[in-house]
Order: C-alpha cells, then sequence, then structure tokens
C-alpha cells in the first residue's frame, strides 16, 4: 500500500512549513474591533452610539471636574478661584466643601475628641468580621486583619486618642491577628462578644451595662445546663426565660448599682449627635446582624406544619412586606409612644434599627424561603431517615444548603437595606445623604451647593454596596460543591 | 401468622404534652397563641391608656372635615374645601399615576438594556453594566435628590423661552418645554368632543376614553379568536394561515377610525405671558420622581430580564430551529415561556417596590398618599394613630391587589408538572 502510494504521489514533502502568521485582519486589536465593536451594521451603529454617549459625557463634566478646587471656605471663594485660574464663566467642582466638612458627612455632631471611638469600632468590627466573613482563606484573612489594624492605629492617632486607649487597642487588634494565625476559630470569641463592645465604643457610659446584658446571657446559658439536666426540653425555654427577666428586670438596677460600687466608663454620647456615615453603618450593620436570623426564623415558621406559626408568619411577613419602609419609620418616629406603656421613652436610632431590622427580615424570609423550596425534597427525606431531629436536621442539612443558594438574595437585600438607611433622614436623623447636606447647605458659606455632596456620598454609597456584591460572588464562588 | 396490631394507645400523661410528638406541636401552638394574644392585648391596652392620657379617641371622623390644603396635582377636581378623605383619594390617584408610568417605562427600559447587555457589542454592553451597577449600588433617595435638583437648578424658569431670540427653545419639535417649575407638554385635544360620562362625586370620565379602551379591548379578543381559528386550521390541513395582517388590523384600526372620527390631535403648549398654557403643565415634582424611579427600577428590570434569558438553555432555541421553526414563533412558542417563568416573579416584586418607592415622594413634595394623608391631613389633624394606620393599609391593599393579580397571571405561564 505505502509503495503503491509512492509511486503514484510525485512529491511529498517531508519538513514541516513554519506556522504562517494569521492575516493581519483576522490577528490581534483589528480581529477584536471587527469581532467586538463593528462585526455588522447594527454594531457599528451601537459602537457609534455608545462612542457619542462617551464623548457627551466627557465633553460634559471632563472641565468640571479638571477645575475642581479642594481648598476654599466657601462656595463663593470656589467660583472666585475658578474664574481667576480658569478664566471667566468657567465651571468647576467645589470640593472643598468635602474637605472642609468632611467630619459631618463622617460622624455627624459626634463630639470631635472623640471620633477615635467610632473609627476603633469600626476597626474592631473588621477585626470580629475577619474570622466570619473569611473563614477559609487564611491570606484574605491576614490582610483584612493587617490593613485594619494598621488603618485604624494610625488613623485613630491621627484623630487624637488618648495613649491608654491606644494601647490597649494595639494589644487587642495585634493580639487577635496572632490568635488568628494560631487558630481562626478562636477569634469568633471575639466576634460574639464585639456587639458589646461596638454599643459601648459608639455610645459610652458605664462599662456595667453592656456587661450586665451579657451578663443575660451567661445566665441564660447557666439555667440551659441546669434545666438540661432533668427536662432537656424545657431548657431553651428556661434559658429565654431567665435571660429575659434578668435582662428586663435586674439587669438595669444592677449596672446602677455597680457603676456606684465601682466607676468605670467612657464619656457617654447621646443619639442625637449621630449622624453622617456613622449613622448609616451603625443602622446597617446592626440591621444586617439581627435581620438574617430572624429572617431565617420567620422562613421556617412560613414552612412550618403547624397551622398557626404558619399563617401568623405569613401574616407578619406580607404586612411587612406591603407597606413602604418610609410608613414603618413613622411609626417608630410617631406611634410607637402610643403602643409602649404611658412614659417610656426610648432611644430613636434604636427604634429605627427595630424597623429597618423587621422590615428586611421580611424579606429576608421570603429570599430564604426560596432556598428551602429549591431543595431536593430527597434531602428532608435523608435527614428523616437518619433520625435527626426537626433542629438538628435544619442545622447539619437543611440550612446550610439552603442559605448557600440564597446567598445572592441575602446579599442583595442587605445592598437594599444599606441604601434604605438614607430614609431615616425623613424622620429627624442626620443621614448622610439629605440631613448632613441640608445642613451643610443651610450655612451661608455653602448655600447651594448640590453636586460634589452628592457625588461623594454617592461615591461612598457606591463603593460600599459595590464591595458587598462583589464579596457575594467570592462567597459563592467558594462555596460551589458541584464541579460544572 | 400472628396478628400484628398496633400496639394500644398509651393512656394520656400531661408530659406526653412535651415529649410526644404528635402534642407537641399543639402545645407548643397554644403556648404560640397565648403569647400573641398576650402581646395584642399589651399593646391595645397600652394604645388606649396613652390615648385617654392625651386625651384623644381613635376615630375617623376627620375624614368627613374640610381640609384646607391645595393640592398642586388633581387627578380628579378637589379644592380645599373638600373633606380629608378627598384629598386622601387624590393622594392615592396621584401614588398610582407615578407608579403605572414608572412601572410601564420601566419594564421598556429594563428589557432593553437586559437584552443590550447579551449583545456582541463589547462597548455597548459595557455602558450597560456600567449603568446598572451605578444604580443598583447607591441609594434610591440619592438619584431622586440629584434629578430634582438638575431640574430645579439646571433649567431656566419660563420666561427664558420668551422674546425673538430665547436662551432657550423647546425641543421635540417645539412640543415639550422644560422648565424649573414644570413641564410643560403637549395636550390631547377633540375637534368632536363626545362629552363625558358623569361617575358622580365630580368625576367624570369622556366618552372618547371609554370608546378607546372598548375598542382596544375589542381588537384583543377579537385577535384570540383569529388566532384560535388559525390554530384549529394548522390542527386540521397542517398550514397555518397568515395572520399577522388580521391581528394588525384589528387591533390597530379602530382606533385610527376612533381618532379621525372624534378628530384627536396634540395641542402643544404656547408661552402666554409669564408662563405656558394650551398644553399640560406637569409638575417637575412628578417628572423627577418617575425618572428616578424609571432608571432606578429599570436597572433592577435589566439585570432580572437578563437572568431570564440566560436561563434558556442554547440547546432550546437549537431544537426549536431543528423542528423547523421560524425565528419569530420561536421566541413565542419556545424561548419567552420559559424565559418569562424565570423573569416574572421577581418583576412583580420590581413593580412592588416600584409602588412602595413610590413614596419617597417625600423627598420632592409630591402630594402623593403618604403627602396628602400620611403628611399634611397629619400636621393639620394631629391624628397620627388613625392617618398613619390608614395609609399602611391602603398601601397593603395596594401591594396585595397587585401581588395578587399577577400572580394569577403567572399561575398561567408557570411549568405545569406532573
Amino acid at each position: 500500500m505505502s509503495e503503491m502510494h509512492a509511486e503514484t504521489v510525485p512529491f511529498v514533502r517531508e519538513t514541516m512549513l513554519p506556522a504562517a502568521p494569521p492575516p493581519a485582519r483576522e490577528a490581534g486589536a483589528i480581529r477584536w474591533l471587527r469581532n467586538n465593536l463593528f462585526s455588522g451594521p447594527v454594531n457599528t451603529v451601537l459602537t457609534l452610539l455608545g462612542l457619542a454617549v462617551i464623548w457627551f459625557l466627557i465633553s460634559h463634566f471632563w472641565a468640571w471636574f479638571a477645575h475642581s478646587v479642594w481648598r476654599a471656605d466657601s462656595l463663593a471663594e470656589c467660583r472666585q478661584i475658578i474664574a481667576e485660574t480658569w478664566g471667566e464663566g468657567a465651571s468647576g467642582a467645589c470640593f472643598a466643601v468635602i474637605r472642609e466638612r468632611w467630619h459631618q458627612y463622617m460622624f455627624g455632631f459626634y463630639p470631635p475628641e472623640l471620633y477615635w471611638r467610632p473609627l476603633m469600632a469600626f476597626g474592631l468590627l473588621m477585626v470580629a468580621l475577619a474570622p466570619v466573613l473569611f473563614s477559609e482563606s487564611r491570606t484574605i484573612r491576614r490582610t483584612v486583619l493587617i490593613v485594619s489594624t494598621a488603618a485604624t492605629l494610625i488613623l485613630s492617632v491621627a484623630l487624637g486618642i488618648p495613649m491608654p486607649a491606644l494601647i490597649l487597642a494595639a494589644i487587642v487588634m495585634i493580639g487577635a491577628f496572632f490568635v488568628a494565625e494560631r487558630h481562626a476559630p478562636w477569634l469568633l470569641i471575639f466576634s460574639a462578644l464585639y456587639p458589646f463592645l461596638g454599643v459601648w465604643l459608639l455610645w459610652g457610659g458605664s462599662v456595667w451595662g453592656p456587661l450586665m446584658v451579657l451578663a443575660s446571657f451567661g445566665l441564660g446559658a447557666l439555667a440551659w445546663v441546669i434545666v438540661a439536666r432533668f427536662a432537656p426540653m424545657l431548657s431553651a425555654v428556661a434559658a429565654i426565660l431567665v435571660a429575659l427577666i434578668w435582662w428586663i428586670g435586674f439587669s438595669g438596677n444592677a449596672a446602677e448599682d455597680l457603676q456606684g460600687l465601682i466607676p468605670l466608663g467612657i464619656t457617654p454620647v447621646a443619639s442625637d449627635q449621630f449622624g453622617g456615615f456613622l449613622l448609616a453603618i451603625t443602622i446597617g450593620v446592626a440591621g444586617i446582624a439581627l435581620s438574617l436570623p430572624m429572617g431565617i426564623v420567620l422562613a421556617l415558621a412560613r414552612r412550618s406544619d403547624m397551622f398557626l406559626v404558619k399563617s401568623l408568619a405569613v401574616m407578619f411577613i406580607e404586612f411587612i412586606r406591603g407597606v413602604p419602609l418610609i410608613s414603618l419609620l413613622f411609626v417608630a418616629s410617631l406611634l410607637l409612644n402610643y403602643f409602649l406603656p404611658p412614659g417610656t421613652n426610648f432611644d430613636i436610632i434604636l427604634r429605627v434599627i427595630i424597623m429597618v431590622t423587621v422590615f428586611a427580615a421580611a424579606y429576608m424570609a421570603e429570599v430564604i424561603r426560596g432556598g428551602l423550596a429549591a431543595l431536593p425534597k430527597g434531602q428532608y427525606e435523608a435527614a428523616d431517615a437518619l433520625g435527626l431531629d426537626y433542629w438538628k436536621a435544619q442545622r447539619l442539612i437543611i440550612l446550610p444548603q439552603a442559605l448557600k443558594i440564597s446567598i445572592p438574595g441575602i446579599v442583595s437585600t442587605f445592598i437594599g437595606m444599606f441604601k434604605d438607611t438614607t430614609l431615616v433622614t425623613f424622620v429627624g436623623l442626620f443621614d448622610p445623604l439629605k440631613g448632613i447636606s441640608d445642613f451643610v447647605r443651610a450655612n451661608f458659606a455653602w448655600k447651594g451647593i448640590y453636586w460634589e455632596p452628592f457625588i461623594f456620598v454617592g461615591a461612598i454609597f457606591f463603593i460600599i454596596c459595590f464591595s458587598m456584591s462583589r464579596y457575594s460572588m467570592y462567597l459563592e464562588r467558594r462555596l460551589a460543591r458541584d464541579h460544572r | 401468622m400472628t396478628d400484628v396490631s398496633a400496639p394500644a394507645n398509651p393512656p394520656f400523661r400531661p408530659s406526653m404534652l412535651i415529649y410526644d410528638r404528635r402534642y407537641r406541636s399543639m402545645t407548643f401552638q397554644v403556648i404560640v397563641f397565648i403569647l400573641v394574644m398576650a402581646l395584642g392585648w399589651w399593646l391595645v391596652n397600652n394604645t388606649i391608656q396613652n390615648l385617654r392620657a392625651l386625651g384623644k379617641d381613635f376615630d375617623f371622623g376627620f375624614l368627613f372635615q374640610r381640609a384646607g390644603y391645595d393640592i398642586p396635582q388633581t387627578p380628579i377636581p378637589y379644592t380645599s374645601d373638600d373633606t380629608h378623605l378627598r384629598a386622601a383619594i387624590v393622594g392615592l390617584l396621584n401614588t398610582l399615576i407615578v407608579s403605572v408610568l414608572g412601572c410601564i417605562a420601566a419594564t421598556i427600559l429594563g428589557v432593553t438594556v437586559g437584552v443590550a447587555r447579551l449583545s456582541n457589542n463589547w462597548l455597548f454592553a459595557r455602558l450597560m453594566t456600567v449603568y446598572v451597577e451605578m444604580f443598583r449600588n447607591i441609594p434610591l433617595l440619592l438619584w431622586i435628590l440629584i434629578i430634582y435638583a438638575l431640574f430645579t437648578e439646571i433649567l431656566p424658569p419660563p420666561n427664558a423661552y420668551r422674546g425673538d431670540d430665547p436662551a432657550w427653545s423647546m425641543i421635540l419639535f417645539d412640543n415639550v418645554a422644560l422648565t424649573n417649575r414644570y413641564t410643560a407638554i403637549p395636550e390631547l385635544g377633540m375637534t368632536n368632543d363626545p362629552g363625558s360620562l358623569d361617575l358622580g362625586a365630580r368625576v367624570t370620565i369622556s366618552w372618547a376614553t371609554i370608546s378607546f379602551v372598548v375598542a382596544i379591548i375589542a381588537g384583543f379578543l377579537v385577535r384570540r379568536a383569529i388566532l384560535s381559528w388559525a390554530q384549529v386550521t394548522q390542527d386540521r390541513t397542517g398550514v397555518r394561515p397568515t395572520t399577522w395582517w388580521m391581528s394588525l388590523a384589528v387591533m390597530v384600526v379602530p382606533s385610527l377610525l376612533l381618532i379621525w372620527y372624534f378628530g384627536l390631535h396634540l395641542v402643544p403648549p404656547e408661552l402666554k405671558g409669564f408662563n405656558f398654557s394650551g398644553g399640560l403643565n406637569v409638575q417637575n415634582a412628578l417628572v423627577a420622581l418617575w425618572l428616578a424611579l424609571t432608571l432606578y427600577t429599570g436597572a433592577f428590570i435589566a439585570e432580572i430580564v437578563r437572568a431570564g434569558i440566560l436561563a434558556v438553555s442554547r440547546g432550546q432555541s437549537e431544537a426549536a430551529f431543528a423542528l423547523g421553526l421560524r425565528p419569530n414563533r420561536t421566541m413565542n412558542l419556545v424561548i419567552l415561556p420559559q424565559a418569562l417563568r424565570v423573569i416574572i416573579p421577581p418583576l412583580i416584586s420590581q413593580y412592588l417596590n416600584l409602588t412602595k418607592n413610590s413614596s419617597l415622594a417625600i423627598a420632592v413634595g409630591y402630594m402623593d398618599l403618604r403627602g396628602t394623608l400620611g403628611g399634611t391631613t397629619l400636621n393639620q389633624t394631629g391624628r397620627e394613630l388613625e392617618s398613619i394606620v390608614l395609609m399602611m393599609l391602603v398601601y397593603l391593599a395596594l401591594s396585595l391587589l397587585i401581588s395578587g393579580g399577577m400572580n394569577v397571571f403567572n399561575s398561567r405561564v408557570k411549568l405545569k408538572e406532573r
């Protein structure tokens, strides 16, 4: 066969030709342009349209940005500087307002000598979140811890932190880093204590208040252990009852007595001094932390077999989802005084946090219910077949999978809630977007400044919300167990 | 074989209320019921005590008193001599106007952008991504304030359009004038006005509107009849008759005839003195709120649409082509039903969100339900409890109506399994 072939074919090339480069129009940038921008008449028109939009935006706004003024004391001075530098009639941004009022945008009316406290609360929040959010990647955790420790310590020195507090903070944060390096889950103890620490740092006052609330958890745990010896089913009830009784009935008096005995505390800061991003982040973080567990409970209740529990959950969720957040905030500011015993008057920020939490929890419950419904029936049946009781099945089999499925929805609920914190301006709180900006504009020097504060506040919101959505994508990838 | 009978029920002991699964749920529900009742009683009791202490009562009588305030935009006739109830209804109608306009525009925008994000055109798809991310990650309130500030700060007063060489000129073929107080748009005029139907309570509805609605509904019904006739013919003979021109005709021709009969035309606004008249002066609060709601919700809808289209696997359209279906039949019969199933439920909640977000009208002073009943009426009468409860109930009813209606639609398009 091969001999015959050799006879019939007059010429056989024996060496391989070197690969020729592709034709110029089928390679490199030209090919990419042809494929992605000019692949047909429609696409060409779209590309030109897109370029026109970009050109329009740049030609209108570039000069304005390029002529930014960062050092001025009033809008009039800004305009004067722009007119002097760029000629009469030139338009320019006056970011000097941000430079002069950044502290109000960040901290509201918090006492300036105490700015280090919210900063420290925020830095410690990062430390507390690191083992929760980045439990699997040591590199990311290490980066987060180092960056937040360094940034917090340097910035708090710049904000004038007193020396003892600085040393204490440095010990806590550097200690946390080494604990995390050794065994990250130990840091979760700090995460559990953080809510009390954070509240204490922000609002200040006696150290005994948060400690006594913390004690109610300790007493509850004690009750759990004791009751579980002879009535395991009742232990949860007993724990909750004991904790509630202590918390509502005794913790306030105990804290006062202890404060009288051993005065330990820092300067208290009232809620009406909160504002700006401090307020938005306080409400946002508290709402996020509280709405997830509440949402899970509501979702489980809505899928419960018990008719009463189910219908209560449905009514609650549908009611909350059916009304605008603004009306709930009005309930918090105007109506709560009617519903509570005469003479009760509790903190407006706390009321708003409760309403925002309830609102987000109803949405969260629906998202998680979707996740629960998406789980194959076999998972529930397998959990039953293994003889797991309801809570064990939920905790070990159902919820880990259902929550994983619902991550995108959960995070977008978080983002929506964080954006909604701007609505607190309508119940008289100073949110960064409207409350603080209106306050800044009320001053004669900055009367009529609109775009610069909007851009500044919008950019910060964008950064926070966008990183949350990117984090959810990272989490989805990290938790993906199927290999598709 | 021995008789295997179920073990006799053990005698009831109180401890079984906790340990026996059959009774435990009953126990639990009874406890929950008692707790909820106690909570409700506590709240009601507190409210009664607080109201008594303040010397107030719980009474909706204030709704029938004279309102005494003006509303800039009144879809039904309203003066300050009317009752608070009528003011609340005007507010509700204003809420509905901005919501419906917003839903329509946001759907159009969202579908366009959602499809454009999937475009092969790199630049165009990136631009759309920038739009979506910008609007999704920045609070709606900021967009409302920015757009409203654009209207009030950048646009000129109406008299900038005056003179032989005005500083500003009208856009869209001299039909729309943008000013810092209102947007003047053309109004529909009729040369052959058929009069109006009086619905009572000074509410009238033009016979022309009624006849258009009837014509459009009738057109839809006839089109359905034509399509089912085509289906029957196709099943019988295997050849589908061409129906597009018949559908088009029954949908369009009656409306065109009515337009001709009533002599419908646009009356463009004209500058008379210091203001525009002749057309419709839409207050900027409405336009800004509508634009912000549209752009914001449109970004969310775009993501929903994109996800819905991506959810239909490529094999589906390939299979349809392999079966010999033409592209538009593939779209109608294969792609859309599957994509809609993914799109509709989140779309409903976006419509609901838009309706609820329209309460941010408070930021621009648009008199919606919150502005009238939950705003001026509340402040004038001092009836916080009644006003807010009523407002929440109305919003709740609105939400339940929308979600109920859309759920019916959803159950028709959803996958029928087993």
